[in-house]
């Protein structure tokens, strides 16, 4: 029993008189909304740091160490480059196909299914953060790469990989804690009682927002 | 299963108020209560940064007279004023005050739609607050880095404050935007999502389109202002290097190499240009409405008003480096940001316009909260002008420097907000409060407030077009194109000023006593259409509506129709014969 003047009209203008509808103007829950707003505020922090790491490395005199040669391991005797984030990127990925199926088990009200896939989603970003907790470990100790300098060349390649990958990690652990609670009241029941898995999709969508960052560090770390 | 809108479901709400004292004011959830918390708190830190500024005034006017005040301090007092006014003054009242009290009693809604969220934003403001007052404390107090806190000086040695005073202001910034960032996603989702049956984005009072706006750019630029108090961080207490080159102090080189202090410039006015219009666009809104209502006229041209909130709020993002022209930069981005600078006029200037023709032949009432409307537009066409002197490259090179530039930013982002902030503060404290203010003393206050900042702020013109330098602690008769004009100036102004902030005791005075004395407010004083105004109890009670939602049927100015039984038909009034239609948007519906 709305007097909404607005008729749906085709085209542009119709899209546009439906999104300035009363009520809401996006047929989602509120949680859902505003998940989207923030991982909005927060691509642009990411940008912010990327663009920051872009410019101090055009800008510093040194040389920029070479990441192929400092991301390498060395397993039984061969030398591969890039070996580790590799294997970190395919399980970060990976935690992205079982998060999807999770949301797909939520739809269906599949309670199991729903918090197994989840928890298997958390365990998967636990060993992205301990393998990357191996990689610092490796470049302070092995390397001798500090925030503010390295044996390598310019200090700034230490100081942008701790603040980024840091910053980047911290977001995958809070995420782990984020699911881990999630995925055990799916698992109670809760999310059943209150008659809705919304909650289940919202922390897919931080997740998969975490992911895809990770594939910018990724690319403009590590490759460039 | 589909999603149910509020609206649609205010059956459902059981409202549980908050009984134990603590729970109703202190561990508050409710929107009217963190209003109101935030506003006290914003109001007693601006007040610090109020005396701070008498303090720098009475160095300037009276040089060597006052010995408690340094060089050092005065930098201190420079930095810490600024910082405060900008974003623990303005951008807290607009979003958190204002944004918190009128968002959901405007569009029709119980509360934000995470009350929870929304009280912990308050308390991280809090915690910003106090890491902020805790600086004044530390071993070698504030720092004194000027409120752009530009490196390499912020954190180098010889600049007060470069020790411990940089971190507590990086700290407590980071906290603010954890802060704002609570608070923002809740005002833009309950903008979005949580208006009442009928309340369309075109129905929207333009109080609220300017808040929103202001919070969408509050969340997008606030993430450059977090990266940059992180990375100066860093540089401060690790030692990396993003922002400090290969530099020598004090007689020593630095263990720094190779960083770019431009960069933090870039990051800084990525933030600081959109802050100006966070703190703008909520006071363009408010004074539309002020105005609409004072003057029993329609806005006029609501649309374009809308569209040009929405032109200015995206422009803002697009002109950050006409802040550093002088720092040095390619011929061609001086010529971009620039002419975006001046298209920025453009919307502006419609703003203006309508502002004007708004009031033109209406029924204006000279009350409080219009004075303060109405000196708004003078300060804000005032600054606006002189910012097209400063958006020219040719003409902001030599001016840069100088008072020009003090003259200019306090008239249209200092004074300006502050004129809507009392006019608004005066406006709804009836509704705020359930008691009317006293008309004498609010009027007093406008007219000391409105010329007394004249008195201030158009002699620093005429100071930076002789080439006054700012920032400077003194001028002694060694600098010998400074004339002796200056002096007597400065003088001036500084009466001035300490005139003006004694002023403001008579406002505190004014809402404080009124508060317990003043006479009972009737529950729509002004006569306004917005449904805030429509509130079943006054002050609005937990919940904001009683039993049933508001429903809306029209705009929200629809003033002085003809054939209407009042001049004014608010907002939940159906259409009916004896209630006409009314002109939604000036077209007759």
């Amino acid at each position: 029993m709305s007097n909404n003047p607005t008729t749906l009209e085709p085209g542009f203008r119709g899209v546009a008189a439906d999104w300035s509808a009363d009520k809401q103007a996006f047929p989602v829950p509120w949680g859902k909304a505003m998940m989207w707003i923030f991982l909005l505020s927060d691509t642009f922090i990411f940008t912010c740091f990327l663009t920051s790491y872009m410019n101090v490395r055009m800008s510093t005199l040194d040389t920029w160490p070479n990441p192929s040669e400092v991301f390498a391991l060395t397993v039984a005797g061969q030398h591969i480059p890039l070996l580790l984030i590799a294997i970190m990127t395919m399980v970060l990925i990976t935690s992205s196909g079982t998060m999807a199926m999770a949301v797909n088990f939520g739809y269906r009200r599949d309670r199991k299914r729903t918090a197994l896939l989840m928890f298997a989603t958390a365990a998967l970003g636990l060993a992205f953060v301990g393998m990357q907790a191996f990689e610092w470990t490796k470049l302070i100790v092995e390397e001798g790469v500090r925030p503010w300098g390295n044996p390598m060349g310019a200090a700034q390649f230490g100081s942008a990989f701790f603040m980024i990958t840091g910053f980047h990690g911290l977001h995958v652990s809070g995420g782990v804690v984020y699911l881990t609670v999630v995925a055990w009241r799916v698992l109670s029941g809760f999310y059943d009682r209150k008659g809705t898995y919304e909650t289940v999709e919202i922390a897919g969508l931080y997740w998969h927002f975490v992911d895809l960052v990770w594939v910018f560090i990724f690319a403009f770390f590590y490759l460039w | 299963m589909a999603f149910v809108a509020i609206a649609d479901r205010d059956h459902e709400h059981a409202l549980h108020d908050p009984q134990s004292f603590i729970r109703k004011y202190i561990w508050s959830q409710d929107h009217k209560v963190i209003a109101i918390q935030y506003a006290l708190v914003a109001t007693a830190i601006g007040l610090v940064a109020l005396v701070m500024s008498v303090l720098m005034r009475l160095q300037l006017g009276f040089p060597d007279t006052f010995n408690f005040i340094a060089p050092q301090e005065y930098y201190q007092y420079i930095t810490m004023h600024g910082m405060i006014m900008v974003i623990y003054l303005l951008t807290a009242l607009f979003l958190g005050g204002f944004g918190n009290y009128l968002i959901p009693l405007m569009l029709g809604s119980r509360d934000m739609v995470f009350p929870y969220l929304n009280m912990l934003s308050f308390w991280v403001y809090l915690l910003a607050v106090l890491v902020l007052v805790a600086s004044f404390f530390v071993p070698g107090g504030p720092t004194g880095a000027g409120w752009t806190l530009y490196p390499p000086q912020a954190v180098l040695p010889g600049t007060p404050g470069a020790s411990w005073g940089i971190i507590c202001m990086l700290a407590s910034l980071a906290i603010f935007i954890v802060a704002f960032t609570m608070g923002g996603l809740n005002y833009a989702t309950t903008i979005l999502q949580a208006r009442c049956r009928g309340m369309t984005f075109m129905r929207m009072p333009l109080s609220i389109w300017g808040i929103f706006m202001a919070t969408i750019l509050g969340l997008l630029a606030f993430p450059a202002l977090f990266v940059s108090a992180i990375m100066m961080a860093l540089d401060a207490v690790v030692g990396t290097s993003f922002f400090m080159p290969a530099i020598s102090s004090m007689g020593e080189t630095t263990r720094y190499s190779g960083g770019s202090p431009l960069l933090f410039q870039h990051l800084f006015w990525f933030f600081g240009h959109p802050e100006v219009y966070i703190v703008a666009l909520p006071a363009f809104g408010i004074v539309s409405d002020l105005l609409s209502t004072h003057a029993r006229r329609n806005i006029f041209g609501y649309r374009m008003m809308v569209w040009a909130i929405l032109a200015i709020g995206c422009l803002s993002f697009v002109v950050w480096a006409h802040h550093m022209y002088v720092s040095g930069m390619n011929p061609y981005f001086g010529f971009f940001f620039a002419t975006t600078t001046l298209i920025i006029a453009v919307p502006t200037a419609i703003k203006v316009y309508n502002w004007v023709l708004t009031i033109w032949r209406g029924d204006v009432h000279l009350t409080v909260p219009m004075l303060f409307a109405i000196g708004f537009i003078f300060t804000f066409i005032n600054g606006g002008l002189t910012g097209l002197f400063l958006g020219n490259v040719t003409v902001d090179v030599p001016l840069s420097g100088t008072y020009f530039v003090v003259a200019h930013f306090h008239m249209v982002m200092g004074l300006s907000p502050i004129m809507v902030v009392f006019g608004a503060i005066y406006h709804w404290y009836p509704k705020i409060t359930g008691r009317m203010f006293d008309e004498r003393l609010g009027k007093l206050h406008f007219w000391l407030t409105f010329v007394g900042a004249y008195c201030i702020f158009l002699p620093m013109h005429y100071l930076g077009i002789l080439g006054v330098p700012r920032r400077y602690y003194g001028y002694p008769d060694a600098i010998q194109f400074i004339p002796p004009s200056v002096h007597e100036a400065n003088q001036w102004i500084s009466i001035s000023a300490m005139i003006v902030a004694a002023t403001q005791l008579v406002f505190l005075y004014n809402l404080i006593h009124s508060y317990f004395k003043g006479p009972v407010a009737d529950g729509n004083p002004w006569r306004a259409t917005t449904l805030e105004w429509q509130t079943p109890e006054t002050p609005p009670k937990h919940g904001n509506w009683g039993k049933e939602l508001p429903e809306v049927h029209r705009w929200a100015y629809d003033y002085s129709v003809p054939g209407a039984p009042q001049d004014f038909i608010p907002q939940n009034v159906p259409h009916s014969e004896t209630t006409p239609a009314g002109r939604e948007h000036g077209v007759p519906t």
